[in-house]
């Protein structure tokens, strides 16, 4: 990448410095606004949880155990290797970026992919809320609210991830057109943060929701 | 009633004063308008002061600023109204606990609410719709729940008023200290006839009261009715000491704590009787295995209070439940 | 002081270049200039003023009597639901932030723009396309949930398009979401030399304040919008009892939301009475520091009383005592504010001008309105007035007589600044009477109804309350009156009033010092603050 002597500074500011701080705190301002939407989905799981606890056992241990640690693994993964790909990027290794970039792109759509696959499973097995879901045994209400509760937390999730994969692929390409120079490396960071806190909130839905069966 | 008095009578400006607690809150409102209007109207003589002494048009008066700290005066306007603060919520608290401290033996009345009606029956078995009578002087106990959205149970005459929610039992209590009518509002908006989701509260002297549950023709006091449905839906084949099953007794439970197998120990009021109905896989009881089927979806809300009746009948005598939430 | 009504025919060529010379309407949908977009946004609410206004009309009218002839109760609880939705969202709640927020905070911060001018044209967009979704849930039918869209009735039993209005709240939220966004990195990024945490005008701390309960609260209804209306799409529990559900986690969710919204309906109102109080006063704001924490107290603790709306919903006792003793510790920066605005009068070299009769009136009828404010959150009181008239002249009285009459204020203040042109004194200063005595008339009447036992969202009611009723009416038509004065005289200024100059009031700040109205990017070069804000000569 080389390096370029004009960078383009928005005419309302007065210069780089002050457009890249005000880029980051915008992001981080507007991850405190998306922690607040899944704090709300949090809450509302957490006040369930709490008043039918045998439901919310039963129905937890449903869910794929396996499939949702290797899920974590794997954001997990790409998560350090998009940190890896920021490094590489500021060191001016186009290369490796792109490698790094890639990989992580596909962890991402593997994440996905094992995602749904298990909707697929939880789907053919009844535990699609609504007309279609059938379970056996008591307290169905309370699984099914389980559930429904599953499918929008995971299914918001992955709409964020989906939408953070597209940002990696934007990179992607732009890296490899070496449009993103280093001094443009604040908009790296921020699909980067981005990104972690897209792993970040699935943190907490793993415990929240996977562990909580007692791992049967 | 023409001329004049009619028309002050048209300006009211208190509902009527029909029990106790009634007074109360009025004596706690007289207070608040006359702390807050004083406030009130001083901040406006104290601009009003200002405005005309420091017009700009008056050059003769003094504006020079002292370098005075402002921090005496911050701290006084600051402590001064916390202090106020807390006196109104003490007082206001103390009629809140008044209102959520139900007395022992109430008449117990089941209220159920549903688009757009109330549906009342009395401990008699005497059924009746957006009417309510009751004895004077008695304590009468309100047993609140909805058949579809949240409705609120709204006395006026008695400052009260608490929502009636689905699924759920809320109560509220009064002890009528005059006779007469006064109305009943559903305060909770509910749909589109919300508005006609209105009332009488009628507070008779005891000996009518009696005479008017005796009118018209009547369903059987509602513990018999309950007892009917204990006895055919198959409670008391687990329940009753004959039974196959080990399952507790169900006679002296009312208002006792209950050890549950989970270690924590919970009253047997209203809430967790109907919880063991619908949801007997929660709060099992210490030493009994979970073997009771959950109820819910086969019983109306009106059979769940009947049945509710009939075990709280099995105890003699009900001790004091202290909050009822 | 009088004021000659004739045309000041100004030679174009004498006004300079100036924000508003380009001409087209593309210029306008496509601009990024914080102040277009602040009058984009003045026009739109202004709109959406008007719809809430007639509904409130209607409903007034057919409250006339007893047994609400004027239409029937489907109509009535459409519209009621339509006024609160309308109201809250599309007026209110960017009234003071996004029209003169974003028009000054930029100026007063001596900045040349927003942080990012163009999510600020991308919130005005999504707050359109929001009151688009929502007129056209109108148009075919409305909803009829009132605007706190309680489930189970939400999202079970209404028989309306709730999704759709929800849909509009939904999408307008995430304009609200950005306008906060912007004004926090701002506000932290933007600042000219010279102005630190502590010269900041009083008006962008409490936007800043704002701005975090935008950016926090916001999300939360979002969710809450997003969970209610797919229970009632996809018809499985969350909130619905028979489903499973609990009903109450809705109430305690949207208040979550909601009672920091309601900050977020006064706080640039206390923003704006802190400028008009030291302009025509020309003093500096009495108990600076105080006044400017009380607006971060105010929105912090405002995260921590959601529960004052539910002391009679079952709510535990002990939820019940919690929340009423946090109601009263909010309270007490409001009342610093009220004090230290009153003793800034002292010693002032006041003018009774027409911003400075709005802010009076605010302060009275805002004090008026967070005092009974104190009588609902003493649990004892609230027990018998919740969701009577009572609760309806509350917050009529904070909104209304307090963040209407602030907001009315801050654009007569800032309207030379704006437009170039003054507005004709006189008139102005009859229809800020006006105001005040037909709001007085409409919403003193509803605290009696309220203390007899009304309740709201009454289509018919028992001909006792008549009386009362007729004076609220007799009120809202004055009140009204109020309103469409200054909408005639403003727009006449825009063409035939006097020239304003740039400094029209002897006022102090960065927005006097630029030429009115401002060119494009407000200052030829960065300015700098070199003495404390409100900094006017000591006598
Ligand atoms: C801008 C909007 C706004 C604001 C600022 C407030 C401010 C306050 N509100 Fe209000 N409120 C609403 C809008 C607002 N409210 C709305 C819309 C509803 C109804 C929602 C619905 O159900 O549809 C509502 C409902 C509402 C309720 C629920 C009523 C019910 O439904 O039963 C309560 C209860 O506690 C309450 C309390 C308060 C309090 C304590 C304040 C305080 O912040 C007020 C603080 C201010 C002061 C106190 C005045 C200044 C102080 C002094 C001058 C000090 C001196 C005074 C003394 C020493 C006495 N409000
Ligand atoms: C946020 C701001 C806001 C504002 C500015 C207003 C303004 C007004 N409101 Fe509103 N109101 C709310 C917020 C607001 N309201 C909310 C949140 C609710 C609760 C809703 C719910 O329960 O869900 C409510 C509920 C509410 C009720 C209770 C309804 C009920 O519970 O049954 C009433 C009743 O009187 C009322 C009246 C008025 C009046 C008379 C005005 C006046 O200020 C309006 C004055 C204006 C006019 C009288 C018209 C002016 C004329 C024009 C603009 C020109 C166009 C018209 C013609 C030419 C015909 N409002
Ligand atoms: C199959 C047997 C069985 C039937 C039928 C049954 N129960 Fe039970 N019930 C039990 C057992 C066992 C327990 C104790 C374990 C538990 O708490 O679930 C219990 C507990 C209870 C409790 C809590 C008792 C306590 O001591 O705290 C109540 C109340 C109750 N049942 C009411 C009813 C009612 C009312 C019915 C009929 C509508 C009913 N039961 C039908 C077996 C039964
Ligand atoms: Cu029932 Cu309102
Ligand atoms: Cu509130």
């Amino acid at each position: 990448m080389r390096e370029s002597p004009a960078i383009h500074v928005e005419e309302q500011f007065d210069d780089l410095s002050q457009q890249r701080e005000s880029s980051s705190l915008g992001m981080w301002v507007f991850l405190a606004t998306e922690l607040m939407f899944f704090g709300g989905l949090f809450l509302a799981f957490a006040v369930y949880r709490f008043s039918y606890p045998k439901a919310f056992m039963e129905a937890a241990s449903h869910l794929n155990l396996v499939a949702g640690s290797v899920n974590t693994f794997v954001l997990l993964t790409s998560s350090f290797l998009f940190s890896l790909a920021i490094s590489a990027f500021r060191d001016g290794r186009k290369t490796r970026t792109l490698l790094l970039l890639g990989v992580t792109l596909f962890l991402g759509v593997l994440f996905l992919g094992i995602k749904g696959f298990e909707y697929y499973d939880e789907w053919r097995k009844g535990f699609l809320p609504g007309p279609a879901f059938h379970f056996q045994g008591p307290d169905y209400l309370h699984v099914q609210l389980f559930f429904v509760l599953y499918f929008i937390t995971t299914g918001l999730h992955a709409l964020h991830l989906f939408i953070g994969l597209g940002v990696i692929a934007v990179f992607f390409f732009l890296v490899a057109r070496s449009w993103v120079r280093k001094d443009r490396e604040v908009a790296i960071e921020i699909g980067g943060l981005y990104w972690h806190f897209v792993d970040f909130i699935w943190i907490f839905v793993f415990p929240l929701y996977y562990l909580l069966g007692g791992g049967r | 009633m023409n001329g004049i008095p009619a028309l002050l009578a048209q300006f009211q400006v208190l509902p009527d004063q029909a029990s106790s607690l009634a007074a109360r809150v009025d004596q706690f409102f007289w207070a608040m308008v006359a702390v807050t209007g004083t406030v009130l109207a001083g901040i406006a003589a104290v601009i009003l002061y200002f405005l005309v002494k420091y017009r700009r048009s008056n050059p003769r008066v003094d504006r020079t600023l002292g370098d005075r700290s402002t921090l005496p005066a911050e701290v006084t306007w600051t402590v001064l109204p916390l202090f106020i603060f807390v006196g109104m919520f003490a007082w206001g608290s103390d009629l809140y606990f008044q209102k959520n401290q139900v007395p022992r033996d109430a008449l117990e009345v089941e209220v159920i609410g549903k688009q757009w009606m109330w549906n009342i029956q009395h401990p008699e078995g005497k059924k009746e719709i957006n009417e309510l009578h009751v004895p004077l002087g008695r304590t009468v106990k309100l047993i609140m729940s909805s058949q579809d959205v949240i409705h609120d149970f709204g006395l006026p005459a008695f400052r009260l008023k608490e929502d009636v929610l689905p699924g759920k039992y809320t109560t509220e209590w009064f002890t009528p200290a005059k006779t007469g009518v006064f109305p009943i509002f559903c305060d909770q908006y509910c749909g589109t006839n919300h508005a006609h989701m209105i009332g009488q509260v009628y507070v008779m002297e005891p000996q009518d009261y009696a005479a008017w549950l005796r009118t018209g023709m009547n369903p059987p006091p509602i513990v018999q009715t309950g007892g009917g449905l204990y006895r055919s839906l198959g409670c008391s084949g687990c329940h009753e000491n004959n039974g196959v099953v080990r399952a507790p007794s169900l006679h002296g439970l009312y208002g006792q704590p209950v050890p549950l197998q989970d270690r924590r120990v919970v009253v047997a009021d209203e809430r967790y009787l109907r919880d063991s109905i619908l949801m007997p896989e929660y709060e099992i009881v210490a030493s009994y295995d979970p073997v009771m089927p959950s109820y819910a979806g086969r019983l109306s809300e009106g059979e769940i209070y009947q049945l509710i009746a009939y075990i709280k009948s099995l105890s003699e005598e009900p001790p004091q439940a202290a909050f009822t939430h | 002081m009088s004021v000659v009504f004739q045309a000041v025919e100004v030679d174009p060529r004498d006004t300079p270049e100036n924000y508003l010379s380009e001409g087209g309407i593309f210029s306008w949908l496509f601009t990024t200039d914080h102040k277009r977009i602040g009058l984009l946004y003045l026009f739109s609410i202004i709109g959406f003023f008007a719809m809430g206004a007639v509904a409130a009309l209607m409903m007034r009218l057919n409250l006339l009597t007893p047994r609400g002839d004027l239409v029937q109760a489907e109509t009535y609880n459409r519209l009621f639901t339509l006024h609160g939705v309308l109201m809250v969202w599309f007026f209110l709640i960017p009234s003071i932030p996004s029209v003169l927020g974003n028009f000054m905070l930029p100026i007063l911060i001596g900045a040349r723009d927003l942080a990012f001018p163009k999510l600020n044209l991308l919130s005005w967009y999504l707050f359109m396309a929001g009151g688009a979704v929502v007129l056209y849930a109108v148009l075919i039918g409305g909803a009829d949930t009132g605007w706190t869209f309680y489930t189970p009735y939400s999202s079970t039993y209404a028989n309306s398009h709730v999704v759709l209005m929800a849909t509009g709240v939904f999408i307008s939220g995430f304009s609200s979401i950005l306008t906060g966004l912007n004004f926090i990195v701002t506000t932290h990024q933007m600042r000219a030399p010279g102005v630190t945490w502590f010269n900041l005008r009083l008006f962008v701390w409490s936007n800043y304040a704002t701005s975090l309960i935008l950016v926090l609260a916001t999300p939360v209804l979002a969710i809450t919008l997003f969970l209610m209306a797919l229970e009632r799409i996809w018809k499985v529990g969350v909130f619905n009892p028979a489903l499973g559900g609990d009903p109450l986690l809705f109430q305690h969710l949207f208040w979550f939301y909601s009672h920091p919204a309601v900050y977020v309906m006064i706080l640039p109102g206390m923003g704006v009475v802190s400028e008009l109080i030291a302009a025509y006063s020309q003093k500096r704001v009495f108990g600076y520091k105080f006044v400017a924490f009380a607006s971060i107290a105010i929105a912090v603790l405002g995260f921590l009383v959601w529960g004052h709306h539910m002391f009679v919903s079952s709510e535990s006792v002990y939820a019940g005592l919690t929340f009423s003793i946090l109601s009263f510790l909010v309270a007490v920066p409001s009342a610093i504010k009220v004090f230290n605005w009153t003793a800034t009068l002292r010693k002032g070299n006041l003018r009774l001008d027409t911003p400075m009769l709005y802010a009076l009136g605010f302060i009275g009828l805002f004090a008026a309105g967070g005092m009974t404010g104190l009588m609902l959150a003493a649990l004892g009181l609230d027990m018998h007035v919740h969701d009577t008239y009572f609760v309806v002249a509350h917050f009529h009285y904070i909104m209304v007589g307090g963040m209407v009459l602030a907001f009315m204020g801050g654009l007569h203040y800032w309207w030379p600044k704006i437009t170039g042109r003054l507005y004709p004194e006189f008139i102005a200063k009859i229809a800020a009477v006006v105001t005040f005595l037909g709001f007085n008339l409409t919403f003193f009447p509803q605290f009696i109804l309220g203390y007899l036992g009304m309740p709201r969202r009454y289509h018919a009611y028992p001909e006792q309350f008549q009386v009362y009723h007729v004076f609220s009416t007799a009120g809202a038509t004055i009140l009204g009156v109020g309103y469409l004065l200054p909408l005639c005289y403003l727009l006449w200024s825009c063409r035939y009033g006097k020239p304003a100059g740039p400094n029209p009031w002897g006022a102090k700040g960065f927005e006097w010092e630029i030429p009115s109205p401002p060119p494009k990017h407000n200052f030829a070069e960065t300015p700098t603050q070199t003495e404390p804000p409100y900094a006017y000569p000591v006598r």
